[in-house]
């Protein structure tokens, strides 16, 4: 073992310590013995100590495995290759014990045995082994019927919140839909073929348990059209302090209806005379903060589906985004036909136009709107905006002045 | 670095097999590739793509994107996967001599 001075300092408090992890798993794997050192040492120097990028992967794919090498290699032999390998995480992340146990045995025969529970776009991610490990791990994998997720210019892996597996607030069936986009863009997957990567997250409601809208290219965020459920008698088991507010996840004991719940709705849609709690339906924009303060009294409609929102990224190249609407509603049923359709409308023309490393989102900035949702085959709705452009640098297309000409319909 | 010999020949490479340079690149190294990559018999297919991907760089200085190797090459993704096993990144792309892909793999 190396003297790690540094890190034996992040043993103590009462944080669960990855160090103390790390030194359980060291005493019989030379790995992580030798990554540990590698760890102190840049601790010491401030700097990381592997080298750049990595090519590595398994026959047939193009993506799913991330090699690593370190650029001390004579020193901690242990870590000169420490490649990971992405796992397709189960949707909404349920496990079986046996599942888990199956996982652990084929990573503790070809690995490091150092899992991330999980990588944050959902992969179980494997941490560390060597190139030669890679098919017989890929092998055993696939075997069990496990299989690899996504990296590179690639759809990467989809993710959904738990959804209505234990969820009451689920607008549709998000593990479902994760699933079948997950079957559905196999290719696409496991063979880059796109500028850049591409993202799918799935929310069973605005909650947005995902953070869908930021994180994932393509964000579909369940939502209702009809009106707010509402139960009278549970309403005034809040008003009179028998049920807790936000089923008891929040610092007050009894909720004011009026000061909470009422006055906080974002379009101001509520009224509550201390009897009767109203809502405006047509004017209510799906925020959830009443439904979640009163989990006993409201629940979203009936008429469900989902926004689809498209666009969000970190900031490099143009500047960090999120996701804004293209389409308001869009009913998420079996098989999702619609979805998958458009989805692969989107990614085309993004793949036809976008330039090498250019989000999709960035590719829509570039070419604007209007080119988008024609390239897609989407009609232009006030949804997509928040507000109309403040400037009159409108570029006219010829066909603008033949409708013009032909006296224009501007509402459908 | 660490130094391949094969037919003959020796070519400097880094730790995932890719060449040093594209100038150090010959049909030993080919050769050599093959076993590696997965690939029992190169075709004439296997040279349209390597040919291709060596002029765009020594035209271009960077790979081309996949969709402009299919498009010039006129072969689909799936059938470039089954020239190339491991892909046209660590597949093709090391056979031709080009420098390893970077970035978010
Ligand atoms: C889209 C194009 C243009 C933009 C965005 C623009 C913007 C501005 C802005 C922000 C100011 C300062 C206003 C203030 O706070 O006092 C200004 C002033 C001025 N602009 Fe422009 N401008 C544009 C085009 C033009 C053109 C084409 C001309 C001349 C042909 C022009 C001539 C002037 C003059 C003379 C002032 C000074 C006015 C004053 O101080 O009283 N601008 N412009
Ligand atoms: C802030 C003030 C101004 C705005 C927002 C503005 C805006 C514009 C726009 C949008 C165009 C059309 C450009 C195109 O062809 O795409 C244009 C053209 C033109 N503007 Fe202005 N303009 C401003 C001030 C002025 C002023 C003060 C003058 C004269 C002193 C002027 C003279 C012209 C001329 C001659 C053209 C035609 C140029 C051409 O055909 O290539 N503009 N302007
Ligand atoms: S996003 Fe909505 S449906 Fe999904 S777990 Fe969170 S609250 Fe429930
Ligand atoms: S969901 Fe939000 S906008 Fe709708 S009524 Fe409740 S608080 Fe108001």
């Amino acid at each position: 073992m190396h003297k790690t001075p540094l890190l034996d300092k992040l043993e103590s408090g009462p944080w669960p310590s990855f160090i103390k992890d790390l030194k359980r798993v060291a005493k019989r794997k030379k790995s992580v013995a030798d990554l540990l050192g590698v760890l102190e040492r840049s601790y010491k120097d401030k700097i990381t100590h592997w080298k750049h990028g990595g090519i590595v992967g398994v026959l047939g794919y193009g993506s799913g495995i991330i090699g690593r090498y370190t650029d001390l290699p004579e020193e901690f032999p242990g870590v000169e290759h420490f490649h990971t390998v992405r796992v397709n995480q189960p949707s909404g992340w349920f496990y079986t014990t046996k599942a888990l146990r199956e996982l652990c045995d084929i990573w503790d025969e070809h690995g490091s045995s150092l899992l991330n529970v999980h990588g944050s776009t959902g992969d179980m991610i494997f941490l560390g082994t060597t190139t030669d490990q890679l098919e017989p791990c890929f092998a055993k994998l696939t075997a069990k019927g496990w299989d690899l997720g996504g990296s590179g210019s690639a759809m990467r892996s989809p993710s959904c919140c738990v959804g209505m597996a234990r969820c009451e607030w689920s607008c549709y069936d998000t593990m479902d839909l994760c699933y079948e986009a997950t079957q559905h863009f196999q290719f696409e997957m496991h063979r880059p073929s796109f500028p850049y990567k591409f993202k799918i997250k799935c929310s069973g409601c605005p909650n947005d348990c995902v953070a869908a809208v930021a994180r994932a290219d393509m964000s579909v965020i369940g939502v209702w059209k009809d009106d707010i459920r509402i139960d009278k008698a549970a309403v005034k088991a809040y008003a009179g302090g028998e049920l807790k507010p936000r089923g008891g996840g929040s610092p007050y004991a009894k909720l004011d209806i009026k000061a909470d719940v009422t006055d906080l709705c974002p379009t101001a849609c509520m009224n509550y005379d201390g009897k009767t709690l109203k809502i405006d339906n047509k004017n209510c924009n799906h925020c959830m903060h009443c439904i979640s303060l009163m989990p006993m009294a409201l629940r979203p409609g009936t008429a469900t589906g989902a926004t689809l929102l498209l666009g969000s990224h970190a900031p490099i190249l143009e500047g960090a985004q999120m996701s804004w609407v293209i389409v308001p509603f869009m009913e998420m049923e079996h098989p999702y036909d619609e979805f998958k359709e458009l989805v692969g409308n989107i990614t085309e023309w993004w793949s036809e136009h976008g330039k090498n490393r250019e989000r999709v989102g960035e590719l829509m900035l570039r070419l604007g709107m209007r080119e988008f949702l024609k390239g897609v085959g989407l009609e232009p709705v006030p949804q997509t905006v928040k507000t109309p452009r403040a400037n009159p640098f409108f570029f006219w297309h010829q066909e603008d002045f033949d409708a013009e000409a032909k006296g224009r319909k501007y509402i459908k | 670095m660490a130094v391949v010999e094969h037919g003959g020949k020796s070519f400097e490479v880094d730790e995932d097999g890719f060449l040093a340079d594209l100038d150090g690149w010959g049909p030993e190294w080919v050769d050599y590739v093959k076993e590696l990559e997965g690939i029992s018999e190169l075709k004439e297919d296997h040279w349209k793509v390597i040919n291709m991907l060596q002029e765009y760089f020594k035209k271009n200085g960077i790979a081309p994107m996949v969709r402009i190797l299919s498009k010039v090459t006129g072969f689909k993704l799936k059938y470039i996967y089954e020239l190339f096993p491991s892909g046209p990144g660590k597949g093709a792309c090391k056979m031709a001599g080009l420098p390893k892909p970077t970035g978010c793999v």
